[in-house]
């Protein structure tokens, strides 16, 4: 089922894809991500996680506008497809049956 | 890939860039290199986001350098690019159905170009064989990279030049023995070991190599009978090969049985297989050195003691390392040995020992006294050189001749690229098109080269003897490489030009294609062809005119009709008498050596207190008038009983010359006195100088001692009627003086064409290169004249119809053709007598000075060849009816 499956950063990366609705580009996911994930995010990995999920079919891009910080080149900008919202939703039902199954006693015992 | 850049972006940045860094740009290119287009703007993108984002917070060496990191960084899976020549771009079936197709329609141009390449591709091949056999020498050796040779290096009378020779001294060989560490075997050798076998009643002259007992610990030649370690261990044993053990002993078995050689008995110890052709050592067979008394009387020509450090000429000495042993140590060790050898001997008897490897050995570097034939390195880069300009002229021809048929082909590709080719494919059907010619003449070439083969080892023995040119796998390998690389070389060329048509305008007009820019190019390769065509076919030429001169040179003296007979170590007092008498011969004379012919003797004589080096010959008193010497000054010997002092010499102008005796007069220096170790000879008689030497030597200060008995050679002038009976009556005389050899009888003017044969071997090799190439350059000139008249018909048929004359007609179009080769005249003729004048001639003491004809043959040949053919074609062309040509449209 390598298809739905969702690693952790692959999770948090379509997240922010939906956050930043129509400014989720390589390098503004990049700065979303180290702003709540409170760890430093390479570029490379977040390109390399981009290019996975556009392949599993759960993001589409398409190229906007350019910038002269970008030296003339174009944005490529990242939105969720239907499969990417329904893996979100997948993910999240998944953590909150289990969150649910935990009883309150427990947890304040850890 | 193409970047695709917003006007208004574009403009920006570059406003930007004088003020502010920018990121280093090899990293840019290097990153559009790998990266996938679909991918790159992306990334380029948002690098250079960070980069800005760097300069401000990190400043810009950091940000550069975090650059350059990020760009390696994304040098990942899945931003490579994939591999832009896909195969699918070439379509091999596609090409070769083509090809196919073309080159059975075009009969001419396949033709030519298939004629022009086997033969070049054969000579190729030829050349390819003889190399391969060189780099083959000895490979059945085991160990044969740790085999080394112990050569000698010293300088000749003490002068400053080096002279090297193969052989080294016994001594060095038992010194090596005993002082050198990092040795797993060595063997020594002697060379010369002759003489007639006698078994039973018969006898049977054979010649043999002395080796010690460790021979076989060195080179592995296997023996089919014997035991290696033992075979040469005890005196007086022999190790035959087969060949040479059934010549001695037919079917018997010849282990143990006994060979007698003079008086000493000898015992069959082992039996060799025969040596292989391509090893640098030949033997019929092998003497244990132990058989030599090392401590028994002294050699004979003064050589000293076998166990001298100055006997260095007949010895071999080979090493075999072990594993570990560094060569340059080795050379270090022998240094140590020759320096400390060389304290106590004179200046021109220090010998410095070196080491050659073996796979060294064949090809010879000028070293005296080798062991086996070797084969000239120069020799073999000529023939590499000639070969790759035959191959070369070929291509050439291939290359010229699908240029000038563009008028047929562009068209084909025009329609080629509307249907969809890519530049790279019209290359690949070209160059397949062209490779499948190579491949094809490769075919006849082969044939060609098996013909020639036996051609080539005959030119000379030594090559038939030590050549096999055998095919093996690795050598047919080898030929196909060097098909499909001349093809390609002959089809790089004319891909590039076809490849570059524009579509649109071919279809348009095809006559509007610009074939003519590369007419500079095609008359340059038709000008270097012709150029090389000149330069050997002249060579050769010049060649044979000097050949002829050495050969019936004035040498001073008569050579017509004398027989020269090698003694082979026999009385000759006999024979002479007997000679005499046969009514035949005119004159019978006896001498040492048989002059003008190379072989040369000579001793260091003094007038009063002067004293020089003197090349001498013995000869009895008969051997001046039979040869016809002119007298100067004084008379001939006069007879002398056999055991008679040497005391009378006769000399020739330039002793006279050198020694400054009678100042000009040479009756003024009759009774003068020359003294040679001591002992005085007379001038009795001076010569007109004569060739002592062969024709690359100058005359030296020559002298003729008496001899009444000379040994070397009886000299017969024979009456010129009827040489066959008499050629019969010598030999049966010759019989009945000894049995077991074989008459060694030449005409002194044979032996004087074989003393220059070097010469006429060289020769008949350029003089066949010349043949090719003339050939290969004249078809690919009529090619050229074809194709390129063939765009001129309409012209001719318009001009004769306006009524241009015939004559006029056919100037107008061969005058192009005819300049061409006027100017590779101009280039070759001056570059061949330079060439002769400077090279060749000046190794030649006394020759012909080079004359218009030597210079202009060659021209006419080539030049009446091309005329023909030039000639031919645009007659027909004229003499065609032009309102044919005119009509058809």
């Amino acid at each position: 089922m390598k298809g739905t499956h969702l690693g952790e950063f692959e999770e948090l990366v379509l997240l922010t894809i939906a956050t930043l609705v129509s400014n989720a580009y390589s390098v503004a996911i990049c700065d979303e991500l180290s702003i709540h994930a409170d760890r430093t995010v390479k570029l490379g990995v977040v390109h390399a996680v981009l290019n996975r999920l556009e392949e599993k079919g759960l993001v589409k891009s398409e190229l906007g506008e350019a910038t002269a910080t970008r030296g003339g080149k174009r944005k490529r900008f990242y939105t969720l497809t239907g499969a990417g919202k329904a893996s979100l939703l997948r993910a999240k039902e998944i953590r909150d049956q289990l969150w649910q199954k935990i009883p309150n006693l427990t947890l304040n015992r850890i | 890939m193409k970047r695709i850049k917003t006007p208004i972006a574009n403009s920006k940045t570059r406003i930007e860039k004088k003020k502010t860094p920018t990121p280093p740009q090899w990293a840019t290119r290097f990153l559009s290199f790998y990266c996938r287009p679909e991918l790159l703007e992306d990334l380029e993108g948002d690098l250079n986001e960070f980069f800005h984002r760097n300069l401000q917070t990190k400043g810009a060496f950091l940000a550069r350098l975090i650059y350059i990191l990020d760009v390696l960084k994304f040098l990942r899976p899945y931003t490579l690019r994939k591999p832009r020549l896909s195969t699918g771009n070439f379509m091999f079936a596609s090409y070769v159905k083509t090809s196919t197709r073309v080159i059975t329609r075009n009969k001419l141009f396949s033709g030519i170009n298939i004629i022009g390449m086997s033969v070049s591709l054969s000579v190729g091949l030829l050349v390819m064989a003889y190399v391969s056999d060189l780099y083959s020498f000895d490979t059945t050796l085991d160990n044969k990279d740790r085999i080394y040779r112990v050569i000698s290096s010293f300088h000749p009378g003490g002068g400053p030049a080096k002279a090297r020779l193969a052989s080294t001294s016994w001594k060095a060989g038992t010194l090596i023995q005993q002082q050198v560490p990092g040795i797993e075997s060595m063997t020594i050798l002697r060379n010369w070991f002759r003489g007639d076998a006698q078994i039973g009643e018969g006898k049977i002259p054979v010649t043999g190599i002395y080796a010690d007992k460790s021979f076989f610990d060195v080179f592995s030649f296997p023996l089919v009978k014997g035991a290696a370690p033992t075979a040469l261990k005890e005196p007086r044993s022999l190790v035959l090969t087969q060949t040479t053990a059934t010549k001695l002993f037919g079917n018997i078995d010849p282990m143990g049985k006994v060979v007698k050689f003079d008086t000493v008995t000898y015992t069959v110890t082992g039996i060799l297989q025969d040596l292989p052709t391509l090893s640098h050592i030949h033997f019929e067979m092998l003497v244990s050195l132990s058989s030599i008394n090392v401590a028994g009387p002294q050699l004979p020509g003064g050589d000293g003691n076998y166990l001298d450090w100055t006997n260095f000429f007949s010895n071999y000495v080979y090493v075999l390392l072990k594993k570990n042993t560094d060569p340059a140590a080795f050379t270090a060790a022998l240094e140590r040995i020759s320096v400390r050898e060389n304290a106590s001997q004179k200046p021109d008897r220090k010998i410095t020992l070196l080491a050659q490897p073996l796979k060294k050995i064949p090809f010879g570097t000028g070293m005296g006294n080798e062991i086996g034939p070797v084969f000239s390195i120069i020799m073999l880069y000529v023939l590499c050189g000639l070969a790759g300009i035959i191959l070369l002229s070929a291509c050439f021809n291939y290359t010229n001749l699908s240029i000038a048929r563009s008028l047929r082909r562009s068209r084909e590709v025009g329609i080629r690229k509307v249907i969809g080719a890519q530049r790279i494919q019209v290359i690949g059907q070209f160059i397949a098109e062209s490779v499948i010619i190579s491949l094809a003449s490769l075919g006849v070439a082969f044939l060609i080269f098996l013909l020639l083969r036996g051609q080539f080892l005959a030119i000379n023995p030594d090559l038939a003897k030590t050549f096999s040119l055998s095919l093996t796998p690795r050598l047919g390998f080898g030929f196909l490489v060097l098909a499909i690389v001349v093809g390609l070389i002959a089809g790089l060329l004319p891909a590039l030009f076809y490849s570059k048509i524009n579509a649109v305008q071919v279809l348009k007009d095809a006559s509007a294609l610009k074939v003519f820019r590369h007419l500079t190019l095609r008359k340059a390769l038709v000008v270097v062809q012709y150029t090389f065509s000149l330069i050997f076919i002249t060579a050769t030429v010049m060649g044979y005119h000097q050949y002829k001169s050495f050969v019936r040179f004035d040498l001073g003296f008569r050579t017509d009709n004398i027989l020269n007979v090698r003694m082979q170590g026999n009385r000759d007092e006999v024979f002479v008498k007997e000679l005499a008498a046969l009514p035949a011969v005119k004159k019978v004379s006896r001498s040492l050596l048989i002059n003008s012919l190379g072989s040369i003797t000579g001793s260091q004589m003094s007038y009063r207190s002067d004293s020089a080096e003197i090349d001498l010959n013995y000869v009895d008193a008969n051997y001046l008038p039979l040869h016809q010497y002119t007298f100067l000054a004084g008379h001939n010997f006069l007879p002398k009983q056999k055991d008679a002092p040497q005391t009378e010499i006769i000399v020739n102008e330039q002793l006279l010359r050198r020694f400054n005796i009678g100042h000009g007069e040479p009756a003024k220096a009759i009774g003068e006195v020359l003294t040679r170790s001591g002992k005085n000879l007379t001038i009795v008689g001076v010569l007109k100088d004569f060739h002592y030497g062969t024709l690359d030597r100058p005359i030296n200060p020559t002298g003729l001692v008496y001899t009444a008995e000379p040994g070397g050679y009886v000299n017969i002038k024979v009456s010129p009627i009827n040489v066959p009976a008499t050629m019969t009556a010598v030999e049966t005389l010759w019989k009945r003086l000894d049995p077991v050899h074989p008459l060694d009888a030449h005409f002194y003017d044979d032996q004087i064409e074989e003393a220059y044969s070097q010469f006429s071997v060289t020769l008949k090799v350029i003089g066949f290169f010349a043949a090719l190439a003339v050939c290969i350059s004249s078809l690919g000139l009529f090619g050229m004249v074809i194709y390129t008249l063939e765009k001129r018909v309409k012209e001719v048929s318009i001009r004769r119809v306006l009524g241009a004359e015939k004559g006029g007609l056919v100037y107008l179009l061969s005058k192009g053709f005819l300049l061409l080769l006027g100017v590779a005249a101009a280039i070759a003729l001056p570059l061949t007598w330079l060439f002769f004048q400077n090279v060749v001639l000046a190794n030649f003491a006394y020759h012909q000075p080079i004359t218009f004809t030597d210079l202009f043959t060659g021209l006419f040949i080539v030049g009446g060849i091309a005329a023909a053919m030039i000639g031919i074609q645009t007659l027909k062309i004229v003499r065609a009816n032009p309102v044919k040509s005119l009509r058809a449209e």
